[in-house]
C-alpha cells in the first residue's frame, strides 16, 4: 500500500512536470519590453506614480483656512 | 523499485529541460532593458485616512470595485465594511469565528466573504431584504485554515488553505466545483487574473503555481524564494506575477517567459513581505513588511522609491483601489490607514 502511493505520488510529479517543460516560452527581451511598454502607456492614469491635485483628491480634506 | 526510479530519473531530466528552455530565453535582464528609462523619482504618499473601529489585530482588507468602500478582517471577531472616504462603518459585521486570517469583496459589491482557523469560506449577503448582513453559505471542506478567498463571481469563489490546497466553491450548492491539489507546503495567499481565467497562489513550499481555472490544471510553477511566500498578485496586464515572502524579498515573474525576472531587496531590510499591491501602471510595487513599514519599489529597475511608516506594529494587508487612487494598508495596531 504505501508503496503504491509513492509510486501514484511520482506518476503524478512526472505528469505535471511534462506539462510544465512542455509550454512555449518566449524571450525575456520580448517580455521585459512588453512589460515596460505597459508601465509606459499607462503611466499617466496612474494616481500614485503621477499624484493627485489636491483639488481632485477625494481622500484630501478640505479644511476652510481661518485667518486669526 | 523499478518503476519508482525510472520515474525519479524522469523528473530529474525533466527538471533539467525546464531550467536549460529558461535559460535559452534568457537573451537579456529585465534591469538591462530597463536601464535606459527615467528613473521614478522619490514617492511619497500622506496617511489621508485613518480608519479607526477594530479592537485587534487586523489580519485582512479587500477593496471594493467602487474604489470607494473596503472591507477589513480583524482577530476582534468582526468585519467591518468602510466608507474609505467618511471614514464611516457601513457595516459591522460579528463573526461566529473570531480567528479570521482573510476577507474579500465581491465585484458586485453584493457580498463579501471571510475565513481563517476555522477552516471554513463564509459568505455573507450585504444585500437582504430586510438590511441586515447575515451568513449566506458556509463552504466548508477544507481541512486546513482559509489562508485567503478571492471571488470570481456572486456565484464561485477561489480559496486557498493551510491544507496546501486550493478549491474553486459553487456558492449556491455550497461544494467543491475543483481541487488543485499540488502544493507541498500550506497556501498562503492566492490571486486572480485580470481576465479571471487563471489564478495564481503562493505556498510555504516556497514556490508559486499558475493555475488554469476552468481546464484545473498548473499550468507553471515558480521557484526561487529562500522561505514561504506570504503575499502574490498579478501585475496589471496579467503576464507577470509578484510575490513576497519570508525570506524578506519580493520577486516579479514573468509568465510567458516563464521565469523570474527581478528581485526587490536591500540588504537594510531583514523581515519578512506580509503583503503586496502594485500601482494600476504596474510600476510601482508596495509591499508591505513585519518592521511596520510599507517599501515601494521601482518594479522595473528594481529600487526603492519610498517608504510609508505610519503603522505601530507589522503591516499585515495591503491594497490598490481599482481605480489607483489610493493605498490602503491594515496592521496588527488595530488601523487601516488610506495613504495617496
Amino acid at each position: 500500500m504505501h508503496n503504491a502511493s509513492r509510486i501514484a505520488h511520482a506518476r503524478r510529479t512526472v505528469q505535471q512536470l511534462r506539462i510544465e517543460a512542455s509550454i512555449e516560452r518566449i524571450k525575456v527581451s520580448k517580455a521585459s519590453s512588453d512589460l515596460m511598454r505597459y508601465c509606459g502607456e499607462h503611466a499617466k492614469n496612474d494616481p500614485l506614480l503621477m499624484g493627485i491635485a489636491a483639488s481632485e483628491n477625494p481622500f484630501k480634506d478640505k479644511k476652510p483656512c481661518t485667518v486669526l | 523499485m523499478g518503476e519508482m526510479e525510472e520515474l525519479r530519473k524522469e523528473a530529474e531530466s525533466l527538471k533539467d529541460q525546464i531550467t536549460a528552455a529558461r535559460k535559452t530565453v534568457q537573451d537579456t535582464t529585465l534591469q538591462e532593458a530597463a536601464a535606459g528609462i527615467t528613473a521614478v523619482g522619490r514617492v511619497q504618499l500622506k496617511t489621508r485616512k485613518t480608519l479607526r473601529g477594530h479592537l485587534a489585530k487586523i489580519y485582512a482588507m479587500h477593496w471594493g470595485a467602487d474604489s470607494t468602500l473596503c472591507v477589513s478582517a480583524s482577530q476582534d471577531g468582526k468585519l467591518i465594511v468602510w466608507d474609505s472616504i467618511t471614514t464611516n462603518k457601513v457595516n459591522a459585521i460579528p463573526l461566529k469565528s473570531s480567528w479570521v486570517m482573510t476577507c474579500a469583496y465581491a465585484p458586485s459589491g453584493n457580498l463579501v466573504a471571510c475565513g481563517g482557523l476555522d477552516n471554513m469560506c463564509s459568505i455573507y449577503n450585504l444585500k437582504g431584504k430586510d438590511g441586515n448582513v447575515k451568513v449566506m453559505r458556509e463552504l466548508a471542506a477544507h481541512t486546513g485554515y482559509l489562508s485567503c478567498c478571492r471571488f470570481l463571481s456572486d456565484t464561485e469563489i477561489i480559496t486557498s488553505s493551510g491544507d496546501c490546497t486550493c478549491v474553486l466553491w459553487d456558492i449556491e450548492t455550497g461544494t467543491e466545483k475543483t481541487i488543485f491539489a499540488g502544493h507541498l507546503g500550506d497556501c498562503m495567499s492566492l490571486a486572480v487574473s485580470p481576465d479571471f481565467k487563471f489564478f495564481i497562489s503562493g505556498a510555504c513550499d516556497f514556490t508559486a503555481k499558475l493555475w488554469d481555472i476552468r481546464e484545473a490544471q498548473c499550468r507553471q510553477t515558480f521557484s526561487g524564494h529562500e522561505s514561504d511566500i506570504n503575499a502574490i498578485g498579478f501585475f496589471p496586464n496579467g503576464n507577470a506575477v509578484i510575490t513576497g515572502s519570508d525570506d524578506a524579498t519580493c520577486k516579479l515573474y514573468d509568465l510567458r517567459a516563464d521565469q523570474e525576472l527581478n528581485t526587490y531587496q536591500d540588504s537594510s531590510i531583514m523581515c519578512g513581505v506580509t503583503s503586496l499591491a502594485p500601482s494600476v501602471s504596474g510600476r510601482l510595487l508596495l509591499a508591505g513588511y513585519d518592521d511596520f513599514n510599507v517599501n515601494i519599489w521601482d518594479t522595473l529597475k528594481s529600487e526603492r522609491v519610498g517608504v510609508l511608516a505610519g503603522h505601530d506594529n507589522r503591516v499585515s494587508c495591503i491594497g490598490v483601489s481599482s481605480d489607483g487612487m489610493a493605498c490602503c494598508t491594515g496592521s496588527w495596531d488595530s488601523f487601516l490607514k488610506i495613504w495617496n
